[in-house]
């Protein structure tokens, strides 16, 4: 394989500034692997992306370098290719959601990310997979067909980002984006052995993203180490007054606290670890990996208690009636009428009965499932036992971390209960889904920031598992300072990075 | 907990706009009946004296400039359209065929 697409991103910018590689090579050496990796004759390849705009990276690539050699490059990351997951609004390229819905929809704008990023030179090689809607934990409820986990291609890569996870697993792309409404971005870095984060909510733009639940969803770096993270995440955040739930504030430098971190010296840090999120379901080599991390980061001189949230309990069901409420709202919009997917009955059809029917259609199981279930949390009657009560226990989830950072600067668990399961053992069994994301869900209602780096293969089965890490709301440089130093001690403990460890894919 | 039934199912689908066939709805029920259970947990968890929280970080008063800004133009705002005419969305008739 190519040492192209093996380094890390921030390594291939060094080799851009120096000179060494073009932005062209880089783009067309990851364009070779997705050929060699994603799609495959025999149904067995990662299938990481929807999309794969060649000519458009390619392009992009040519007026970097075009840019660099006029010595004027726009940022350290200039000419880096990234993948971007389907659900952002991308200008002349098809954006589907993962959905039949909108099927080859072409948007006539790009969401404020991928505006970010073009002004920052980084060529897009196209869209990634995802659960439809972004509905899920394993990428299987994609309308196009679920993403392979690059560490074993039969079992789930994560979701509902499992496709940018598996991209930059499988070396497909350095970078990509991921979005997180429960979990979308950190539970596909858990299973797949790479580096997801979701920041505090209004950090990064939700402009052009296409909304699953409005108060819930954030857009953040999916990686494999966390500086790159911490590089991806200066490029895509900061204030844009196209959101108006945007923050409109100055961030520090996340590179920094990544770089800060990498020092590996904890002195000084008080970390928690959360009592809630540990006990039955848990899988053994999952917490066995855990424990002895929160251990490295006591030798590295961390000041390590444990903290009691004790509503985080109720946070799956409240995360479940807020987001099929919300998400029942907002896709009312999928209508037949204005964009997206028209069926039309047979006989003389009103714009009603085309839309039951092209939502019929369009829709799938899932999508269907939480759309129907919003719908009755919001139906009078149910409102005050379900959706108000619902956002009462928000209230007292976020005073659980408010609680909790009084004494602690991060709070820490296990990203996800298990490592990755098999195709198809879930698909029909919504709650035994919907637990993957029990780790996950109480930072996206209480809006703080997290991480999950690899912290290690469990023994039953060999497959990666991940740490998280949680800071206040607007400290997510915290979350960059703590991943930088597991990582860097994890490195050295290991011999290198986790994905090292990853078999080799065929390639054709 | 009240167990939510098929006909049910069949009401909300008809509120959300979608046609669901007796296939769906056997299938759908059933599931939807075990995420409600699961979910009932919650109900008098918190009391009146908890206020409820609709977004995490609160903003209020968000406001801009009162300046016209470029947006899209109506053959990019009809580019996605199933079915445009004379510049405009057309759409299946809106009334009953009576009316």
């Amino acid at each position: 394989m190519s040492d192209l697409t093996r380094s890390t991103a921030a390594a291939l910018a060094d080799r851009l500034a120096a000179g060494d590689v073009t932005s062209v090579q880089l783009t067309e050496a990851h364009l070779d692997r997705i050929d060699a990796v994603d799609s495959r004759p025999d149904g067995r390849g990662v299938h990481a992306f929807l999309q794969v705009d060649r000519d458009g990276a390619l392009a992009d690539a040519a007026e970097s370098d075009a840019r660099r050699a006029r010595g004027e490059a726009r940022g350290p990351l200039d000419g880096v290719p990234i993948a971007v997951k389907d659900v952002l609004a991308t200008r002349g390229l098809p954006t589907t959601c993962g959905s039949k819905i909108l099927e080859g929809w072409v948007p006539p704008y790009d969401a404020t990310v991928v505006t970010r990023l073009r002004e920052a030179g980084l060529p897009i090689l196209g869209k990634t997979n995802m659960d439809e809607f972004a509905m899920g934990s394993s990428t299987e409820h994609s309308a196009y067909g679920p993403t392979r986990n690059p560490w074993d291609l039969d079992r789930i890569p994560g979701g509902s980002g499992g496709g940018s996870a598996a991209a930059v697993a499988a070396f497909e792309a350095p970078l990509a984006i991921g979005t997180d409404t429960g979990g979308s971005i950190r539970q596909p870095g858990a299973v797949t052995g790479t580096v997801g984060v979701k920041p505090t909510y209004g950090g990064v733009s939700r402009y052009g993203l296409v909304a699953l639940a409005n108060s819930l969803d954030q857009a953040g770096p999916v990686t494999r180490t966390v500086l790159d993270a911490a590089m991806l995440h200066d490029v895509i955040g900061g204030h844009d007054p196209r959101d108006s739930t945007s923050i409109a504030q100055e961030w520090p430098s996340f590179t920094e606290a990544a770089r800060a971190g990498a020092t590996r010296d904890m002195t000084g840090v008080k970390v928690g670890v959360i009592t809630e999120l540990a006990g039955e379901g848990w899988q053994p080599g999952v917490m066995a990996r855990f424990q002895e991390s929160v251990d490295l980061l006591v030798k590295a001189g961390a000041e390590v208690v444990e903290v009691s949230c004790p509503s985080f309990v109720h946070a799956l069901a409240a995360y479940y009636l807020i987001l099929p409420a919300e998400a029942s709202s907002n896709l009312a919009k999928f209508d037949a009428m204005r964009f997206g997917l028209r069926v039309t009955p047979e006989g003389s059809p009103s714009a009603e009965d085309v839309m039951r029917a092209t939502r019929d259609a369009g829709f799938g199981d899932e999508v269907k499932r939480r759309i129907i279930l919003g719908t009755y949390a919001l139906s009078s009657g149910y409102y005050d036992a379900y959706y108000g009560q619902a956002q009462k226990i928000r209230t007292l989830i976020s005073r659980d971390f408010d609680a909790a950072f009084a004494h602690v600067d991060v709070l820490v668990s296990p990203t996800a209960p298990t490592t990755a399961f098999k195709l198809g053992e879930k698909l029909d069994d919504p709650m035994a889904m919907y637990l993957n994301d029990l780790a996950t869900i109480p930072a996206n209602l209480a809006g703080v920031p997290g991480i999950s780096v690899p912290n290690g293969l469990a023994d039953e089965d060999g497959l990666p598992s991940g740490f998280q890490v949680l800071a206040p709301a607007l400290a997510d440089d915290r979350v960059y300072r703590v991943g930088a130093a597991l990582e860097a001690i994890h490195a050295e403990q290991w011999g290198g990075p986790l994905l090292d460890k990853a078999p080799e894919l065929e390639t054709e | 907990m009240p167990e939510i039934t098929r006909d049910e199912v069949a009401h909300l689908a008809t509120l959300a706009r979608i046609d669901l066939s007796d296939a769906e709805l056997d299938h759908l029920a059933p599931q939807l009946s075990v995420i409600l259970d699961s979910v009932a947990s919650i109900t008098g968890v918190a009391g009146d004296d908890v206020p409820p929280t609709s977004h995490a970080i609160p903003l209020t008063n968000v406001f801009r400039e009162d300046v016209v800004v470029p947006g899209l133009t109506a053959e990019e705002a009809l580019a996605g359209a199933p079915e445009v005419e004379e510049q405009r969305f057309s759409v299946p008739r809106i009334l009953g065929e009576e009316a």
